[in-house]
């Protein structure tokens, strides 16, 4: 029978032979979890009972729950804060590494390294860095200056930030790398026609590198606050013992999802905070794109 | 090869770009390198302590120097010969490589397929696999750990490794290198009597050798370090993968910091080495991937 079929007809079977198994994988493990997860969010379940079907319940207890709002703050907190800092701390590397030549791949080599690293292992590091005096690193190095201790994690205030560095930390090299592939790909002779007119230095940076660049710093702002908004492995292993910190003062959303959904079993509720999730996700970079492509 | 690659190769080349090449060294780009060269050493200085410290004594760990007294191997040999870090490390091994292998062929052959190929539905089928990339892993966990219960995969590789067997990033940077590939070699094959099947996997694969291993360094990069699925749907302590048992080593451990830096130096030096040894590849392999995914 494939004999008798035209090169083009021949073509098309083999295609959808080839994607078969991809679209089961895709429909099973993607479309229908997520279809799933939007059904489970409006019922009522803690695994062992029935599932029982309560409309917009879960929506309205979340909107009424102070722990959420509480959470949603901490979560644009680690957006607003870790996006800006990250992305002006790995262009002011990108732009001048880009300026140097001796050893230069050994300097690369060294703000990449920690984009190699795991966040679990990193997490714990950083968690001894901040342990009180007679352990931690930075408090045992800032009271050789005579500097009183700080109670890095187990501050209210200070803890999100504290948390936010290693995560900052282990994403500063992968955006070098990608900023400095867009400085290079900014044609020399703009530069060159810069210099003859006499253009400054600030200038330049500003009117021909920062707007040539923007493909890349839309890349890396929508990328980087992806993973800012859905921290979780470092909140999770610096605040083991007391997650989500004193107060909740640490706490992301995904750290909630977790622990609604597998600590109280509570599949209902943690499935609607997954939506909202899921929305924020999208409205965030959808905004971003607009922002920053119009301008 | 063709045009897209030697623009990156070009791009990722290991000098920096020409305006610098023609500068006469000063003073300036002298406090630059040195500036470079102390946040360099910054960034390294929590790999290098948690090193330092997994090689120290106990009651050295509270000592600012970079330099062990007498440096040893005593808390690997304990956190070693506890057995459980063995397990998790084969865990992760046996895991990361499947779902890499599993992501190399899939994603290059769905890749290749909405490439190459025009047939009814090839649209649809693109737009669908790419919209997945909007969907949040963490929206997922909950109905996988649901279909894990009822199928019976809690605590199984299998169960560890589903969800990440392919992924909508793999196949689009797949597609977008497979764009590179002529149809005149796909043609001629075609020609010479090979099947689509020999087409793909001995004419165009060969092809984008350099797409593939930054596929596979991502993909096997990611399930090394992936911690939220493997956390949930694990339950014996055997089944964890490394970061998972990391943590639960690191609140068992509590204040034994030398241990906990053993056990977060034995996952991390892998990746480091593996770093180290193909350094300017992984680079080039980032850069691409950033610039097309």
């Amino acid at each position: 029978m494939y004999r008798n079929l035209s090169v083009r007809q021949k073509h098309i079977v083999w295609a959808w032979g080839f994607l078969v198994i991809p679209i089961v994988f895709y429909v099973v493990i993607r479309f229908y979890p997520t279809a799933n997860a939007m059904v489970i969010s409006f019922q009522d379940w803690n695994l062992l009972g029935n599932r029982v079907w309560t409309g917009w319940t879960n929506y309205e207890k979340l909107w009424n729950d102070p722990v959420f709002w509480k959470v949603f703050q901490n979560t644009f907190a680690y957006l607003l804060i870790g996006t800006p800092v990250s992305l002006v701390v790995s262009f002011a590397i990108a732009f001048h590494l880009d300026k140097l030549r001796f050893m230069h791949g050994f300097l690369r080599m060294l703000y990449f390294l920690p984009f190699m690293t795991s966040a679990v292992a990193m997490a714990w590091v950083w968690r001894w860095f901040y342990q009180p005096v007679p352990i931690g690193l930075f408090n045992n190095f800032l009271s050789s200056l005579g500097i009183p201790q700080i109670e890095f994690l187990r501050s209210t205030t200070l803890a999100l930030s504290a948390i936010l560095a290693p995560a900052v930390w282990a994403g500063l090299g992968f955006q070098v790398i990608i900023f400095m592939a867009g400085l290079r790909a900014i044609p020399r002779s703009y530069y060159e026609a810069a210099r003859i007119d006499g253009v400054s230095g600030w200038t330049i940076l500003w009117q021909i590198t920062i707007p040539l660049l923007k493909p890349t710093i839309v890349f890396i702002v929508v990328f980087s606050s992806i993973g800012f908004l859905r921290i979780f492995d470092h909140v999770f292993n610096m605040t083991t013992g007391d997650p989500g910190g004193p107060l909740n003062s640490t706490k992301p959303l995904v750290l909630m999802i977790y622990q609604t959904a597998f600590t109280d079993f509570n599949m209902g509720y943690a499935a609607a905070q997954t939506v909202v999730l899921f929305l924020i996700l999208l409205v965030v970079s959808l905004l971003q794109l607009r922002i920053l492509r119009d301008r | 090869m063709y045009a897209v690659n030697s623009e990156i190769q070009a791009a990722s080349e290991t000098l920096p770009s020409k305006h610098a090449l023609r500068k006469p060294v000063n003073m300036g780009q002298i406090c630059r390198w040195l500036l470079l060269f102390a946040g360099g050493i910054l960034m390294v200085a929590p790999i290098a302590y948690m090193i330092s410290t997994s090689l120290k004594w106990p009651h050295e760990i509270y000592n600012l120097s970079l330099v062990p007294e007498e440096p040893h191997l005593e808390n690997y040999i304990y956190v070693l010969e506890d057995g459980r870090f063995y397990g998790w490390f084969i865990n992760s091994i046996i895991i990361a490589t499947i779902t890499t292998a599993s992501n190399i062929i899939f994603d290059s052959l769905v890749g290749y397929t909405l490439c190459k190929f025009r047939f009814p539905g090839r649209y649809i089928v693109f737009i669908a696999i790419l919209s997945t990339l909007m969907i949040p892993t963490e929206m997922l966990v909950i109905p996988w750990y649901l279909m894990s219960q009822s199928l019976g995969w809690l605590d199984s590789y299998w169960g560890i490794m589903f969800p990440g067997l392919m992924t909508a990033f793999g196949t689009f940077l797949m597609k977008q290198f497979f764009e590179t590939v002529p149809d005149d070699f796909i043609e001629a094959a075609r020609i010479d009597g090979l099947n689509e099947l020999q087409i793909w996997w001995t004419v165009a694969m060969p092809l984008v050798r350099p797409a593939l291993a930054a596929l596979a360094i991502f993909v096997f990069l990611g399930n090394w370090t992936a911690f939220i699925w493997p956390l949930i749907v694990t339950n014996s302590v055997e089944m964890y993968t490394l970061p998972v048992g990391l943590s639960s080593f690191g609140d068992e451990a509590d204040v034994q910091w030398e241990l906990i830096m053993t056990g977060a130096a034995i996952s991390t030096i892998p990746t480091l080495i593996v770093f180290l040894v193909f350094q300017r590849f992984i680079i080039r392999g980032v850069v691409m991937a950033g610039l097309k995914g």
